[in-house]
């Protein structure tokens, strides 16, 4: 019994429950993975053990001697077909881009490549056989460290570029004009305060590992992949295999999570593709958790120089970075920009009159790095919030005053920053003052001095972040000056069926971000139609033919405005479809509350489901109208969007142990206007447990063979429900100001606040101590290591030079 | 991941469970509840020829009274062991350590036995079953035998079963009048301790008559805090005698350094974890 | 080869299975039963989590030969058979205790698990009771809220009934009720998609 209750208001705004969850709590969800289809295979793929080497002989026949095994091979057999792997963003006109097989060749360069395929009727058979597979080996140097790797006599991930330097890119607000010099800035300041942050490497960690079912056998080929980014796997499949894009249709059926890690073409996705056109027949390729880990790519990984200038009243006068950023072997499909998504943000909400940022992008010998989620911006809110606690404890100033007199004041909107972008909207005060009220700020300070006053075994910290972000990615012209080969706009149609019913196609693609619902709820309101009676379609190049998909808390921010002005088209068109049916003039109609009505009129009018039915029968229609009520529109952002937010944790640090809980959490965030508070809610719940996870307790390690050793979930600490604290949150509302809807994403702000916040609350709970960094993630032990260190270094006083 | 295909077995009782590993040879296994086991054969990081289910086995499930002991049957649940009413009353120390296992599920599949027989040195049990002086009760092709704790962890995944032998039920004393208590640190919830301890105090008022004190993944197998146990000995039951006894926590202690912790930060929290374990054993 | 038979979700199954089966690979490779996913290979995640005879267990480390005999309840089974869904599953759709749902058929099971041994439990021991069920997408806290909801919601709705709690009614899931019962009780809705009052 689906209830339908009578429109009674805006559903913009409202806490619908969501479309999606019926399938999804009954267990009646088509993830890739429950698909199986007639004559087809397993795949399974043997991945290389050593971190650099040359394979020397490889030899798949013995396995096609077991049981069940249809077909095998290498990446030899397939050189000329499987295509090279693509990198779309090229981010310097000198940048160093490898071939990228996605089956090696002749030399693996991390762990976990791909080496040969073995196709089976079942997937334990396929499994079973690639023990069978000869392969020899024969090791060559391994290099991990990114400083290692850039010394003279570095030993060579691919040694035919004669460099393990990718690319270096500079932005220097001196000669890009958009601000101060950075070196007159440091001669001229009365503080500097450097310090080195390491960004660990992370692992997105979606709990659906990836899964790809490619079937050649119609006129198009079909492949059911587990992506974020179906139109963009299509077009890079074409352009690098060589099929022509209109003979393949990509499906992203239900995606269970992607937090970026999903934001990638993968080599398993290229292997399946070669493998079914080879055998003519349905493949299924489902990786395992521990495949996921050691070769889906990894997050993160930078090392970050940062220098900031100020004088001893506070007021900072120039902010400088200088980062390493691990790529890993290869370049992914946005590997050497995932860093530069974070390259305009090292000046965050402050006004910084002098800006440079230099990153250098670094090969090794390890799983390539991507997007996830935030993407440069979590390192650069990092760098920038942790450095700004570092200089208050250096000013001896209360670290929210600092940030007061360096923040750009709601009145000062839009504001152009030094690094070059323009701010649209923001209330940093408003957000500040509500969490700081919610948080009991104080209180909590009187209650450190307390503890530090007594010696207390368990020692407060408090830990801001008043962060901003760059999203609703992108613009286009942006994106090209960025070198980046794609745009950024985004596509939707509506259309209107002949019972009334609409029918919505989005080229976002969704894997857990609500759209089903929230562009229902946007719809409803444009349109005057019932929440149900809209059907959210996506995730088919077949149905959406057109669209950038979903990353960067692009989908609202952008993929809304299309579908806003798609359904300000279906209005427009059917209005002198009403018009006739109401035998008045056009101009003498309003659109108001799902129904056209004679201006000042208040009488019975017609609604758009009218016009539909008008449109089928079109017995009646006004001459010249085309008999159609469909729209479609696409829309490129003028602007990046703005949210921002504060964001305060208070850490409770056992100094004995150095165990750290959080005791509690409070975050005010901006997004603009929003859709769906619940939605909203859950997005900033799941962000900030991302980011207290790389604070406290998620790091990719690497042995010094090159061997990952925290390649299951037991090694790599995701963190339970036993582990996380409940957040209070809140929102203040600044609109966006470029579109109509006034939102401005929400998916990857909570991560980008939060593990500064967490990690200055671990270093503000120990400062007094001697304690002025903790590298992340503060696991208890890097906590007491911290505090032993400090209390050695205090113990041998001044006589360390 | 799909484990290497085995043979499998699920005999009826302990004679026939023996009957059979002894003819399936050395790559035989025992499977008892899996959660330890099924990882390893899912990662390939074992490949046993047969598997023989002690699931069926009911002189293996339960626990009995036996005049001062408690008797738990091998295969009796985590989650059966941490209901278990003679349990809670008699040896609450099992109770406390066997929450920390793991989670629900596993807890409804693990056994206690078969967490002891794994001998993985950062298992809860094992420790725990040391500080308690359980004997374990094993029986194998030439019969029944039975071994001290103290005897029965040998290495790294090692104890001192063979591979044709079974481990039917272990035999924990009763313990009136003592103060207990488990201490566990750990990364996340779920994870394996880093560190932990399992202590058991008897006071007489003001004094510490005797103490027990085990630890987990301080060695390549449990170990018996002796040094600690020493100092305690009628020592005055304050947090000032505590502390002093645990200076000798990790003596004797040979901690591994991995990627979880160093051997330095184990050894530290041995220490920590000791003096915190003693004191809410003996309630001070 | 070895012979087995089953009932899951309120059907029996008689299959020959390889030793080495994986429980949830039986259930999803040849009972059709994709409800029930797999999300990792050491025991960690829980996504794999079903009933086994009442119990919540990971299906990914039990061997379908140790699961001989059993009654299995999965996601798919956990609704009345007209449809109306168990209170757990409702109360995770009112809460958003979802995003991606990749975790969600295990998380609701495990939930069904603990409401079964304690029905009102504390925000912590429901923490703590679900610590075998990884989550990346919500930050646990509406799975937390749905969890508390649900247990309300069900002993609500035994108080209200005449029946005990523990019925036997549709597949003996705990906190089912017999579809009869309660139609429009507290505890059961079905409207997937409609609006919070």
């Amino acid at each position: 019994m689906t209830v339908t209750e009578e429109r009674t208001g805006a559903e913009v705004g409202r806490d619908r429950h969501r479309k999606e969850d019926a399938r999804l709590i009954t267990g009646r969800t088509m993830w890739t993975e429950n698909l199986s289809l007639p004559g087809m295979v397993h795949l399974a793929i043997l991945r290389s053990p050593m971190a650099h080497a040359r394979i020397t002989n490889l030899d798949v026949s013995p396995a096609l001697r077991l049981p069940g095994v249809v077909e095998a091979f290498s990446g030899r057999d397939v050189a000329d077909m499987q295509g090279s792997l693509p990198c779309v963003w090229p981010v310097t006109e000198d940048i160093v881009m490898p071939d990228y097989p996605p089956l090696a060749v002749d030399e693996v360069r991390h762990t976990g490549e791909p080496v040969a395929v073995v196709a089976a009727r079942d997937r334990a058979s396929a499994q079973d056989a690639l023990e069978a597979i000869e392969i020899d080996y024969e090791p060559l140097p391994v290099v991990l460290d990114m400083e290692a790797a850039l010394a003279d006599d570095a030993p060579l991930v691919h040694g035919e570029k004669g460099t393990n330097r990718c690319y270096t890119w500079v932005l220097d607000s001196a000669a890009a004009g958009t601000g101060d010099d950075v070196a007159q800035a440091e001669a001229d300041a009365e503080v500097v305060v450097r310090r080195r942050f390491i960004q660990q490497r992370l692992i997105p960690s979606f709990m659906e590992p990836r899964s790809v079912v490619v079937d050649p056998t119609g006129d198009q080929i079909t492949v059911w992949s587990a992506t974020q980014v179906p139109h963009i796997l299509r077009i890079l499949l074409s352009m690098s295999t060589g099929v022509a894009e209109h003979k393949i249709r990509v499906i992203a059926p239900d995606v269970g999570g992607g937090f970026g890690g999903k934001l990638q073409v993968t080599p398993e996705e290229f292997i399946a593709f070669a493998a079914a056109r080879r055998f003519g027949r349905p493949v299924k390729y489902t990786e395992s958790r521990s495949e996921t880990m050691l070769s889906g790519h990894h997050g993160r990984d930078q090392i970050q120089d940062i220098t900031v200038t100020a004088r001893r009243d506070g007021t900072v006068t120039g902010i400088s970075a200088k980062l390493l950023a691990n790529m890993g072997a290869y370049l992914g499909i946005i590997t050497p920009g995932t860093p530069l998504l974070g390259a305009f943000m090292y000046g965050g909400i402050y006004k910084f009159p002098a800006y440079r940022l230099e990153c250098t992008g670094v090969f090794t010998n390890t799983t390539k790095t991507d997007a996830y989620r935030g993407a440069g911006r979590p390192e650069a809110t990092f760098a920038l919030e942790r450095i700004m606690d570092e200089l208050a404890a250096e000013l001896d100033m209360e670290p929210m005053e600092l940030r007061r007199r360096n923040w750009i004041t709601h009145d000062e909107f839009p504001f152009t920053t030094s690094a070059g972008l323009t701010y649209d909207s923001g209330n940093y005060e408003a957000a500040t003052d509500k969490a700081m009220e919610m948080f009991g700020y104080d209180d909590l300070r009187r209650e450190q001095a307390e503890r530090r006053a007594s010696g207390d075994r368990i020692q407060l910290g408090i830990g801001i972040s008043t962060y901003t972000e760059m999203c609703g990615i992108a613009p286009s012209r942006v994106l090209g000056q960025l070198r980046y080969a794609a745009g950024g706009w985004e596509a939707a149609s509506v259309r209107m069926l002949p019972t009334g019913k609409v029918e919505v196609v989005t080229g976002t693609s969704p894997h857990g971000q609500s759209h089903e619902t929230a562009w229902s709820q946007i719809v409803a309101d444009q349109l005057g139609v019932d929440f149900a009676d809209i059907e959210v379609l996506h995730g088919d190049t077949r149905t959406s033919h057109k669209g950038l998909d979903t990353y960067g808390s692009r989908s609202l921010a952008v993929g809304g405005i299309a579908l806003v002005n798609a359904c300000q088209k279906v209005v427009d068109k059917a209005k002198p479809i009403a018009a006739h049916l109401l035998e008045c003039d056009p101009a003498d109609l309003e659109f108001v509350e799902g129904q056209y009505r004679v201006k000042g009129s208040p009488g019975a009018g017609k609604t758009l489901a009218d016009c539909a039915l008008a449109v089928f029968t079109s017995h009646d229609l006004p001459d010249g109208v085309e008999p159609s009520l469909d729209g479609d529109a696409t829309f490129d952002p003028e602007n990046f969007s703005y949210p921002h937010g504060t964001h305060l944790c208070a850490t409770e640090v056992d100094t004995e142990t150095g165990r750290v809980t959080i005791r509690s959490y409070v975050a005010v965030d901006d997004v603009g206007k929003v859709v769906n508070p619940t939605i909203v809610e859950g997005q900033v719940h799941g962000g900030v447990a991302q980011g207290i996870a790389q604070a406290l307790y998620e790091e990719a390690i690497y042995d010094d063979d090159g061997n990952l050793m925290t390649g299951t979930f037991v090694d790599y600490t995701l963190p339970s429900s036993a582990d996380l604290p409940d957040f209070t949150t809140d929102r203040t509302e600044t609109p966006a100001t470029g579109h109509p809807l006034g939102t401005k994403g929400v998916g990857e702000a909570g991560t980008i606040a939060s593990t500064p916040a967490v990690v200055n609350a671990v270093v503000d709970a120990l400062r007094h101590l001697g304690v002025n960094d903790v590298r992340m993630p503060c696991t208890p032990e890097r906590v007491w290591q911290a505090i032993r260190n400090a209390q050695g270094n205090a113990q041998e006083g001044g006589d360390r030079p | 991941m799909i484990p290497v295909a085995f043979d499998y077995s699920r005999p009826a009782g302990v004679d026939e469970a023996v009957q059979t590993l002894t003819d399936a040879g050395e790559d035989a296994k025992v499977l008892a509840g899996g959660q330890s086991l099924i990882p390893m054969l899912r990662l390939r990081f074992a490949a046993p020829s047969m598997l023989v289910d002690l699931g069926s086995i009911g002189e293996m499930h339960g626990v009995r009274e036996d005049g001062d002991d408690l008797v738990i049957g091998a295969m009796t649940t985590h989650d059966e062991v941490l209901k278990n009413p003679l349990i809670r009353a008699h040896a609450p120390l099992i109770a406390q350590a066997t929450a920390t296992v793991a989670d629900r599920q596993v807890r409804h599949l693990g056994t206690f036995g078969g967490s002891l027989a794994h001998a993985d040195p950062a298992g809860d049990m094992p420790s725990v079953a040391t500080a308690l002086d359980a004997t374990f009760e094993i029986a194998g092709p030439s019969g029944r035998r039975s071994v001290a704790a103290s005897e029965f962890f040998v290495d790294y995944l090692t104890s001192a079963l063979e591979p044709d032998e079974v481990l039917v039920s272990v035999r924990v004393p009763k313990l009136a009048g003592w103060g207990t208590h488990y201490e566990k640190f750990n990364r996340v919830a779920q994870a394996w301790a880093l560190v932990g301890v399992a202590a058991a105090v008897r006071r007489n008022n003001g004094t510490i008559e005797e103490a027990r004190v085990a630890l987990t993944n301080m060695a390549s197998k449990p170990v018996r805090a002796h040094g600690v146990e020493e100092a305690l000995a009628g020592a005055p039951a304050t947090a000032e005698s505590l502390a002093a006894a645990c200076d000798h926590a990790a003596e004797g202690t040979e901690p591994t350094s991995d990627a979880s912790a160093s051997a330095d930060y184990r050894t530290h929290l041995a220490t920590v974890l000791t003096r915190r374990a003693l004191e809410s054993a003996a309630g001070i | 080869m070895t012979t087995i038979s089953m009932t899951v979700d309120g059907v029996r199954y008689d299959d020959d299975v390889e030793p080495r089966t994986l429980l949830v690979h039986h259930l999803r490779d040849r009972l059709g039963k994709v409800g029930t996913v797999v999300g990792c290979d050491t025991s960690n995640c829980g996504a794999c989590t079903v009933l086994m005879d009442g119990k919540s267990v990971k299906s990914c480390t039990v061997f379908a030969v140790q699961a001989d005999g059993t009654d299995i309840t999965t996601v798919e089974g956990l609704a009345a058979r007209d449809g109306e869904m168990h209170p757990v599953q409702q109360a995770f759709h009112e809460t958003h205790a979802l995003q991606c749902g990749y975790c969600t058929p295990g998380m609701i099971m495990s939930a069904v698990d603990l409401l079964a041994e304690n029905p009102d439990p504390s925000d912590a021991e429901i923490r703590e009771g679900l610590e075998g069920n990884l989550c990346r997408c919500t930050g646990y806290q509406n799975i937390i809220k749905a969890v508390r909801e649900a247990g309300q919601a069900m002993q609500t709705a035994t108080a209200a009934s005449p029946e005990p709690a523990t019925s036997d009614a549709g597949n003996g899931v705990p906190g089912q009720q017999p579809a009869a019962t309660a139609p429009g009780g507290p505890a059961h809705t079905t409207a997937v998609g409609e609006v919070r009052t």
